[in-house]
């Protein structure tokens, strides 16, 4: 099942009428942030005020706990997240979500290079832009863009799906893997052993089911799907003498 | 890693408040590169007098004195007219009214010694070796007026850590450029702008990229042409600041290896290493903020 921006629960006491712990960082330290996000137990939420572009925010969280971070976040923001739910309300800086797990990270903002990479699960949605090297080595993550994405997005991904609504940078795909890339906009190019394929019923299917999850209206049908070649799987022999 | 900070105000009402605000920018780079630090501020009345060039030089123990630099510059300077030596934190300021290229050539006879680190009539460099917040507190940027400055923190990778290694490095009139990343072709370059007949200050990589803007703009590009030629040249890991008496200019390596963020408002335009050196800056909420593309140059004029 595509785990979505919703459908993790939420039993945190902002859910429930309460109210969610406060970490200021105007006076508070990110460690102590860091510190009470590894400790809370499942349901617990977090919010996280003037985050001013520091680093590691909400790093490293390893319950289904809720963490709401209002501005703009700095390098490596929900990384490792195993099961929670994180909401960066603006940018985030290189490696957003880097290493994630499982759970949700949701980006209202741009996120700088790096995003997403070698996540193994979970699904991070990026409202805005994505730089360079976006879903790199990306390991089962799936990846929502709502707008487009730099250059070498997708490097190396072994697996997992990336959707991009806007356009995609040079070398999208280079030496890819297993990973399935969506599409709307334009190509820059095409990087080594990436290739356009056919969108079959199944691929609508999962692109739909990805969108919603994003809570994004596009029509599936408006992309093209690229993915491996597999020419690069197996050594050829009349190669040989480049090495 | 290094730490670049550069912001340029256009508003003239925010002008007194520009070396406050680089200082909070600055401390926010500090931890990309601690070994030493130097800024650039342009049109600041106490450093750079109205009609006067004014030679950066490193140190604050120069045998130098405004007698001598008169004595030299005899023949050019007018009637009654008298050059001034001061000492700002680890930096001396010549100063006097005659260009900053006869200017420089005084002040290598009175002191032969002497590093030149910022020459122009707009713009007053200072650098030196330490924590880059002690740098700027010995030379007082708080409080400072300008329209324009560029700052550095320095994480040293293909020379010493040293005052003249620091950036910005200034080699023409009003010209500054800080560098984050490293030249790998530094050398052949470097060999090949000799062989052109010019001159090398220090055995740093950026200084060859300066060298090699300084020299494309004397050929007659204008500073967007020489930023596009220097990729076609250089070789590299590079995001770079360019600073000109009116305008400032932001470039990375095509592959965008090194970070840079822009922030722009209708009062300032600002460039740092990361998001945060930007997060105190007046109107940030309302800030167009985006990263700047690989490859591309964008420039401001003042």
């Amino acid at each position: 099942m595509t785990t979505t921006l919703d459908s993790l629960p939420a039993q945190g006491p902002r859910h429930a009428g309460g109210t969610a712990r406060v970490f200021d960082l105007k006076a508070d330290g990110v460690r102590d942030l860091n510190r009470a996000i590894h400790q809370a137990p499942a349901g617990e939420s977090f919010t996280v005020e003037n985050p001013s572009g520091k680093h590691s925010l909400a790093v490293g969280v390893n319950a289904g706990i809720d963490v709401e971070i209002n501005g703009h976040a700095g390098y490596y923001a929900a990384g490792m997240n195993q099961g929670g739910r994180i909401a960066i309300r603006g940018n985030a800086g290189v490696g957003v979500a880097e290493n994630m797990m499982s759970g949700t990270v949701h980006v209202t903002g741009d996120a700088s290079q790096a995003a997403g990479a070698t996540a193994h699960g979970g699904l991070l949605v990026i409202d805005g832009n994505a730089s360079a090297r976006c879903g790199i080595s990306m390991k089962g993550v799936d990846i929502v863009v709502g707008g487009s994405i730099g250059h070498m997005s997708a490097f190396m991904a072994q697996a997992g799906r990336l959707v991009v609504c806007g356009d995609a940078g040079d070398a999208l795909g280079d030496s890819i893997y297993e990973a399935r890339l969506y599409v709307k906009g334009t190509v820059a190019s095409l990087g080594a052993d990436c290739v356009a394929k056919a969108m079959r019923p199944e691929h609508l299917a999962e692109l739909g089911e990805l969108l919603r999850a994003a809570g994004r209206g596009d029509d599936p049908a408006d992309f093209t799907r690229y993915g491996s070649a597999r020419t690069l799987y197996n050594f050829h022999v009349d190669n040989s003498s480049a090495y | 890693m290094c730490g670049i900070a550069a912001l340029q105000v256009r508003n003239p009402e925010l002008r007194p408040q520009l070396g406050t605000l680089l200082s909070t920018m600055l401390c926010e780079i500090v931890d990309r590169g601690p070994d030493s630090a130097g800024l650039a501020i342009y049109d600041n009345p106490q450093l750079n007098g109205a009609g006067q060039s004014t030679l950066s030089l490193l140190g604050a123990d120069l045998a130098i004195t405004p007698a001598d630099v008169d004595r030299l510059l005899e023949h050019l300077l007018p009637e009654g007219a008298a050059s001034t030596v001061r000492v700002v934190g680890d930096t001396t300021l010549v100063s006097s009214g005659v260009p900053a290229g006869e200017l420089a050539a005084a002040v290598a006879q009175a002191s032969p010694g002497a590093v030149v680190a910022g020459r122009g009539e707009r713009v007053t460099v200072m650098k030196s070796v330490g924590h880059p917040m002690e740098v700027a507190e010995r030379h007082g940027l708080d409080g400072m007026y300008g329209t324009q400055a560029v700052s550095h923190t320095r994480m040293a990778t293909e020379s010493a850590v040293t005052a003249g290694g620091s950036h910005p490095f200034s080699v023409a009139d009003d010209l500054c450029l800080v560098h984050n990343g490293s030249f790998s072709n530094h050398a052949s370059v470097r060999r090949e702008l000799k062989r052109l007949g010019v001159g090398f200050d220090s055995e740093n990589d950026t200084e060859v990229g300066a060298r090699y803007i300084a020299h494309r703009l004397e050929q007659g590009d204008d500073l967007e042409t020489a930023l596009v030629n220097l990729g076609q040249v250089l070789d590299g890991f590079y995001t770079l600041v360019v600073t000109t008496a009116d305008s400032m200019a932001v470039v990375r390596d095509p592959i965008a290896c090194k970070p840079a963020i822009i922030a722009e408002t209708d009062d300032w335009v600002a460039m740092a290493s990361e998001f945060r050196a930007l997060a105190e800056l007046p109107g940030i909420e309302n800030a167009r903020i985006f990263e700047p593309e690989p490859g591309k140059v964008y420039a401001w004029s003042l």
